[in-house]
């Protein structure tokens, strides 16, 4: 049966005036790809922030709730948030390479991972650079700043950055709203390749990204879940009349 | 009517001009004078002597002893308001994110000294000097200077920090990264420039202030040599050759105002330049 | 700091800020209450009222009236603004609304340089250039005789110093001002200048205001090139022509004999208190000015 990677009970998050998620209730299946699919405003990018704990930097937000990996609750104080977020990637909207050369981007990352060892850094830097198919086009300047790459390019350093700090769940963010075709039809294949060792969690807005690659559907709209399960199911047969009505393109 | 607003207009204009042209031409004229002033008057052994007895009253010797102790005391000064500053900046944009009142707070505190005269932390850092049994020194020289400098590092890191955008903080505390580490090796990584142009503009202002050494930092004529002893500098001398009433004496007070105007231009052009050359490694958001 | 791991590392940090938070925070209270300390004795001995207000200063009798150096420093700021304001205004028009963009390029190092010069070299510029002027022909050329050491020639001086100041926040605000805002006055039918006039500075009055204010602040507190032009004599000025004392001239020019004439460091350090709650004020001042200006 379907394993729990990501288990979401009552979460609720409160800005000043408005209640941005209301009682959110879900499953993130183990080692498959989960879209939160939506439209624009509906809390979702909220929801994802609230996995790793990004909301603690926008006190203006109330959270409450419980959110479980590993039979762990990522929302309680007292949790060792800085090795729970090391457990999960993030890919954002538009890339953030740190201020560094490219080698150190991916080296910085490892080194907060505990690797030591030049010789052995240098080898995983090579290797996660060649999983993210960025490595030939870099391996001639790896010592230049990581700001002159393109920003596809960009985009594919962050997630070979994501990547090695070894996490078991990656969050994106609308990873390739901001990119050209070519660079978007990567990100969707690499995540295609790499589900079976890694949860992945997509946020999106493009119904036609999802249906492409979704295995798990979660549908939200004005804060709440309307609908979530497995793809197939979601796209072929959707339970409620709102979700039906967004995959009709009426939302949209 | 239209007549009339014409003329307005064509007068306006004028006077604009002349605005602008008086701005451009005093300083020219400004530069000028000094130069041409300083240059006459100045000499090698000006540049590497310290004052023998009689200096101030035609004999031989230079003004090495302000030079020097005007770079130590500024240098000093500088680094101590960096250390102080630095940290405080780096709080107030990482730690303090987000906590609105709080950032208004200290930013509001931080307007409140900016701009206080040099002459009330000369008075202050005498009197504590004083309370402390202290005497005229570099140390306390360095002390009041740094106070005096302090608002204008902690200022110009802040602004340049509050560009930092979000998303980098977001993305470095997805790989792991604790509040200090985003902080001092993310922030000031993305914003070196910014940072090196604070120093500098620091630095330039703490050399060229009198009204914070006068009573503190003291005068002598001799090179620093210790923290403890006074300390000549450059503001000062000029100030002491241009009150002596031999003719030569005074030209060489202009000879120092012109190295010391030299000294200054050279910071501001590094501040550039520099400021320039770390660019690289910035990401442009 | 390599020994250390990345916990410890976070503590030391944490604390290094926290300490020089705590230093700057409390630097303004700490100024105020040492000087304050310090003048205690003068206040309690002559009042407030009195020693603003007592136009006689004769510390060897025990006498601090300080109402000539703080009327020497008002007439010297005044006239500096009257001078400096102008000026500034009509360049910021001129650079950001009117000339070519590559004469704000110009502008920029322009400022820079002249904000940079010390206090101590626009003094010596001061009694170069602008000491022999008054003296040799501008006092005569309107028939007064004078020393050329003068309320005027501080003013003129410390005006310069401040244009850059001024200069600065003014090209700031009005760049601020949207194009769309000029754009409709001037499909309106209305010549560059009226838009400037009706639009442009109605819509910047206030942060014009508060260029002018930081300017009156920075030049009050103006010491060195102040005092080395200024003429130093200890009397209420009755023209521009007169030579005049400024509260920070009397500090720097006294803490020598500060110790051999009793109340005298008490009377130096409440000209210190002065100039820091003059300072203080200002800056409170514009702080609440410019939030309400930023609140449209």
């Amino acid at each position: 049966m379907m394993e729990t990677a990501i288990k979401i009970n009552n979460l609720n998050v409160f800005a000043e005036k408005s209640q941005i998620l209301k009682n959110i209730n879900c499953e993130i299946p183990k080692n498959k790809i989960t879209v939160i699919l939506g439209p624009s405003g509906c809390g979702k990018t909220t929801l994802l922030k609230c996995m790793n704990r990004l909301t603690d930097l926008y006190p203006e937000l109330k959270v409450s709730g419980e959110i479980l990996i590993n039979d762990k609750n990522v929302l309680d104080p007292d949790a060792d948030i800085y090795k729970l977020r090391q457990s999960m990637g993030l890919l954002s909207q538009r890339p953030y390479p740190l201020p560094m050369t490219i080698y150190n981007n991916i080296a910085y990352a490892l080194k907060l991972r505990g690797v030591k060892g030049n010789r052995k850094i240098s080898l995983l830097v090579m290797d996660y650079l060649r999983q993210a198919n960025l490595y030939e086009e870099v391996r001639k300047r790896l010592k230049e700043p990581a700001s002159k790459l393109s920003i596809g390019q960009q985009q594919r350093l962050c997630l070979a950055r994501g990547l090695a700090v070894n996490p078991e769940i990656i969050l994106a963010d609308e990873p390739t709203s901001a990119l050209d075709p070519v660079s978007s039809r990567f990100i969707d294949e690499k995540f295609q390749e790499i589900k079976t060792n890694y949860t992945i969690v997509v946020v999106t807005h493009i119904l036609r990204q999802a249906r492409r690659i979704a295995d798990h559907v979660i549908f939200m709209y004005l804060g709440e879940v309307i609908e979530q399960g497995p793809a197939a199911q979601f796209f072929e047969n959707p339970r409620e009349e709102q979700t039906r009505l967004y995959l009709d393109g009426m939302f949209n | 009517m239209k007549r009339r607003l014409k003329v307005e207009e064509t007068f306006f204009r004028v006077m604009m001009n002349l605005s602008t042209a008086f701005i451009l031409l005093i300083l020219g004229v400004i530069i000028y004078s000094v130069f041409e002033k300083g240059m006459k008057a100045i000499s090698w052994e000006m540049l590497t002597s310290i004052p023998s007895g009689g200096y101030y009253y035609g004999k031989g010797g230079g003004i090495l002893n302000a030079i020097v102790g005007s770079m130590t005391l500024a240098f000093g000064a500088t680094i101590l308001a960096f250390l102080i500053g630095l940290p405080v900046a780096l709080y107030i944009n990482v730690f303090l994110h987000g906590k609105k009142k709080l950032v208004n707070l200290i930013r509001f505190i931080l307007d409140l000294i900016w701009g206080i005269p040099s002459i009330v932390y000369g008075a202050f850092g005498f009197t504590l000097m004083v309370l402390v049994g202290l005497q005229t020194s570099l140390l306390a020289g360095i002390i009041t200077v740094t106070l005096f400098i302090l608002p204008i590092m902690i200022r110009s890191m802040d602004e340049i920090l509050r560009t930092v955008p979000a998303g980098l903080m977001e993305a470095t505390y997805s790989l792991g990264s604790n509040k200090s580490e985003l902080a001092f090796k993310i922030f000031t990584r993305q914003s070196v420039s910014g940072i090196i142009t604070a120093v500098l503009l620091s630095f330039g202002r703490a050399i060229g202030d009198a009204a914070s050494v006068l009573f503190t930092a003291g005068y002598t004529d001799n090179l620093p040599n210790s923290l403890m002893e006074p300390v000549a500098t450059l503001p000062l001398s000029i100030f002491f050759q241009l009150s002596s009433p031999v003719p030569e004496v005074q030209e060489r007070a202009y000879a120092s105002a012109l190295v010391l105007t030299v000294i200054i231009l050279i910071v501001s052009l590094f501040s550039r330049g520099l400021g320039k050359r770390y660019h690289k490694t910035k990401i442009n958001f | 700091m390599y020994i250390l791991n990345r916990q410890q590392r976070h503590v030391v940090n944490y604390s290094w800020m926290l300490i020089s938070l705590s230093l700057v925070a409390f630097l303004p209270f700490l100024l105020f209450s040492v000087l304050y300390f310090k003048s205690f004795l003068l206040l309690r001995d002559f009042g407030l009222g009195q020693l603003i207000f007592s136009h006689s200063w004769h510390p060897s009798r025990g006498e601090f009236g300080f109402y000539p150096f703080i009327i020497g420093s008002i007439w010297v700021t005044l006239l500096a603004i009257l001078i400096s304001t102008p000026i500034c205004l009509l360049t910021a028009i001129n650079v950001t609304q009117y000339a070519k963009k590559r004469f704000l390029r110009i502008m920029h190092p322009v400022i820079d340089i002249l904000a940079g010069i010390p206090s101590v070299v626009y003094g010596v510029w001061g009694i170069l250039v602008i000491v022999p002027f008054i003296s040799r022909y501008l006092g005569p050329w309107l028939g007064i005789k004078t020393m050329g050491y003068s309320i005027l020639a501080a003013a003129f001086v410390l005006s310069i110093m401040i244009i850059p100041f001024i200069l600065n926040i003014m090209i700031e605000i009005f760049k601020t001002i949207p194009m769309e805002l000029k754009e409709a006055a001037l499909s309106l039918g209305s010549t560059k200048w009226q838009m400037v006039k009706h639009v442009l500075l109605r819509k910047a009055l206030p942060g014009i205001i508060a260029a002018v204010g930081f300017g009156l602040a920075r030049a009050f507190g103006e010491t060195m090139a102040v005092l080395m032009v200024v003429g130093n004599v200890v009397k209420v000025p009755t023209s521009v022509f007169d030579p005049g004392y400024t509260l920070p001239a009397l500090i720097a020019n006294n803490y020598g004999e500060v110790l051999s004439i009793p109340q005298y460091d008490s009377a130096l350090m409440f000209a210190a208190l002065l100039l820091l709650v003059v300072s203080l004020f200002f800056n409170l001042l514009m702080h609440f000015f410019i939030s309400r200006y930023n609140k449209y």
